[in-house]
């Protein structure tokens, strides 16, 4: 699979996926609208082609699936980035922003930001220092500790210790809540859903993902050179320091900005990485741009599902854990068999 | 011959044991240096010094401005490189921050693997490689750094006799090309057949260096493993060798006058 895929065809594919769930959640939901209406609607201003299809799916598309589809694709792309530079950093492939606890800790300050002031940027504002705050404490518990001895079990109960804060935080801020104004909107912010995707939250969220992402995608060389090592990238001449601050910055933008308008959704971001790895490998040059387009068209997908599949919303949250848990196990499973965890 | 590193006086302890003390040691361009010594005398922890990974407890370390590549025995990646990835990141001190290897990159690791004759593994993922072929993978990535000073930690531990004569021919070619190169082993013949200079670490306070006829007499390599070593000229050809009479070996020479001093 590496040799075959190496060059410039991953990226093309993964776009050309991207776009097609792009058309296709577009097209689906509890009003469906086929595929040629929506080609044409998105192509109208474009072309100007003669309208065949009525107002009511014009409102459809544009005022309330468009920002919800365009926000699933930020979100997911900025976790799986972030899922992807936490991997390299932490040198583990279980690494992942739910795993590591670093969304709780962004729940968190997103709470107690909804607490003293109110949704919005105060919101944004919070999770990003409980993002990167919970970052921190996690990188300096399990810091260098890597995939080799211990490593992997080091990660995972110091995402647990931190993850174990952040939610009780959570708890004494609920408990805290004005119960009639306050309560609801936090319990709905916490549940982990586009569904109050708008033209504002998109506001939001695009600015810090696009940074990150930025960062991320520089970085991809010297980040697969800090997954090797840290003492074999020092040795080599790579700026060990810088790449890391960098790195873990954006990492904790990446997941504070997708917390602040979708809640917790978990796993994003260590499946994504981990599919992209399986289908086209982690060469330095395609691996993090693959993952950026890739989580952008899983996090549409799921999303659509969780739209669609019943009749009542499935929480999104709900969807990608189911997903993605089978995925650790399978992961642990073979990292087991590979090193001492 | 100008220095490329000098080391003067070094010291490294672990706790308060020394590992080495007192130890001096150069590297002129165009040498080729071996450096021979028991399992634990501390070859790697000298090397981890000279390159900079570590900071001498004692003495000190200069280093020309020319590149450093350092050869560990393995690595462990976290996550799935193949062969060439893992040649690529030799380039990281010419790759800037926010850039990432370029055609002329991908070219010159293509070539340092085959120059190995490796470039079968440029495809292969590098942590289901074999020992030998991890070893070539990382010989590879130091060539591609276009370093003056290479120090490779047992480069030929895990390769077959075709292999560590491949890959001694290639030290002793890139010393003629004006590159100080530094190598551990633990088999005197490679410093007898290929290296201008040898370093042997006795004891922690007691190292010998010189050229290598001189410095590897039978006494000194009996003493070394603690085992007869007898030195053979053979009739046929130009150059001596070293032999261990495994045989020779009984539990009382486990204590040797050297083992004291440790």
């Amino acid at each position: 699979m590496i040799s075959g895929t190496r060059g410039k065809t991953a990226p093309c594919l993964l776009l050309a996926i991207l776009l097609f769930s792009v058309f296709l959640s577009l097209s689906l939901g509890r009003f469906n609208i086929p595929l040629k209406t929506v080609a044409g609607i998105l192509l109208e201003p474009v072309f100007g082609i003669q309208a065949f299809w009525s107002e009511t799916e014009v409102q459809v598309i544009w005022a309330v699936r468009s920002p919800r589809v365009a926000l699933a694709a930020i979100v997911g792309a900025g976790l799986a980035l972030a899922g992807a530079a936490m991997q390299s950093l932490f040198r583990n492939p279980l690494a992942d922003p739910q795993i590591l606890g670093v969304s709780s800790g962004a729940a968190l300050g997103g709470v107690i930001g909804i607490l003293l002031t109110g949704t919005g940027w105060p919101a944004i504002s919070g999770s990003f220092a409980g993002g990167l705050a919970a970052l921190a404490a996690v990188f300096w518990l399990a810091g260098g500790s890597g995939a080799g001895r211990g490593g992997t079990v080091m990660l995972v109960l110091s995402g647990l210790v931190v993850g174990a804060v952040g939610a009780a935080g959570i708890a004494l801020a609920k408990y805290a809540a004005d119960p009639d104004n306050q309560l609801p909107a936090i319990v709905f912010w916490l549940l982990g859903s586009l569904a109050a995707a708008d033209r504002q939250s998109l506001y939001i969220t695009l600015p810090p993902v696009l940074l990150s992402a930025a960062l991320i995608l520089g970085l991809r060389f010297h980040l697969s050179a800090l997954a090797v090592g840290e003492e074999d990238a020092r040795n080599l001449g790579v700026p060990v320091r810088a790449v890391r601050l960098l790195a873990l910055g954006a990492a904790g933008l990446a997941t504070a900005a997708a917390v602040a308008v979708s809640g917790v959704v978990g796993w994003v971001g260590l499946v994504v990485p981990h599919l992209v790895r399986l289908g086209f490998g982690a060469n330095h040059r395609w691996f993090f741009l693959n993952t950026l387009l890739a989580g952008a068209s899983y996090l549409i997908l799921v999303d659509t599902a969780a739209r669609r599949l019943v009749a009542a919303e499935i929480p999104l949250g709900a969807l990608t854990a189911l997903l993605g848990a089978p995925i650790f196990a399978v992961l642990l499973r073979r990292l087991r068999g590979k090193t001492d965890v | 011959m100008s220095d490329l590193l000098v080391a003067h006086g070094l010291g490294y302890r672990y706790g308060q044991a020394w590992v080495f003390r007192y130890l001096d040691f150069h590297l002129p361009a165009g040498c080729l240096t071996a450096i021979l010594g028991p399992n634990g005398c501390g070859k790697s922890t000298l090397l981890a010094t000279l390159s900079g990974l570590r900071t001498p407890v004692e003495g000190t370390v200069s280093r020309q401005n020319s590149g450093l590549a350092l050869v560990p025995q393995s690595l462990e990646p976290a996550l799935p490189f193949s062969g060439l990835d893992m040649v690529l990141l030799g380039r990281a001190r010419a790759i800037s921050l926010f850039s990432a290897p370029g055609t002329a990159d991908y070219a010159a690791a293509r070539e340092a693997l085959t120059r190995l004759e490796a470039a079968h593994l440029a495809d292969r993922p590098f942590d289901v490689m074999s020992g030998g072929e991890r070893q070539l993978v990382l010989i590879a990535r130091a060539l591609v750094s276009s370093s003056a000073v290479l120090l490779l930690d047992e480069p030929t531990a895990a390769l077959d006799w075709h292999r560590q004569a491949h890959v001694l021919n290639l030290l002793r070619q890139l010393a003629d090309s004006g590159l100080a190169v530094a190598f551990t082993t633990h088999a005197p013949q490679h410093a007898l057949d290929f290296a201008d200079h040898v370093l042997l670490m006795a004891g922690p306070e007691r190292q010998f260096s010189g050229v290598p006829e001189d410095i590897l007499s039978e006494e000194a390599l009996s003493q070394l493993y603690r085992l007869p070593v007898k030195r053979l000229r053979l009739s046929s050809l130009a150059c001596s060798t070293a032999i261990p009479v495994f045989r020779g070996y009984s539990s009382e020479s486990a204590v040797s006058p050297g083992e004291e001093a440790l």
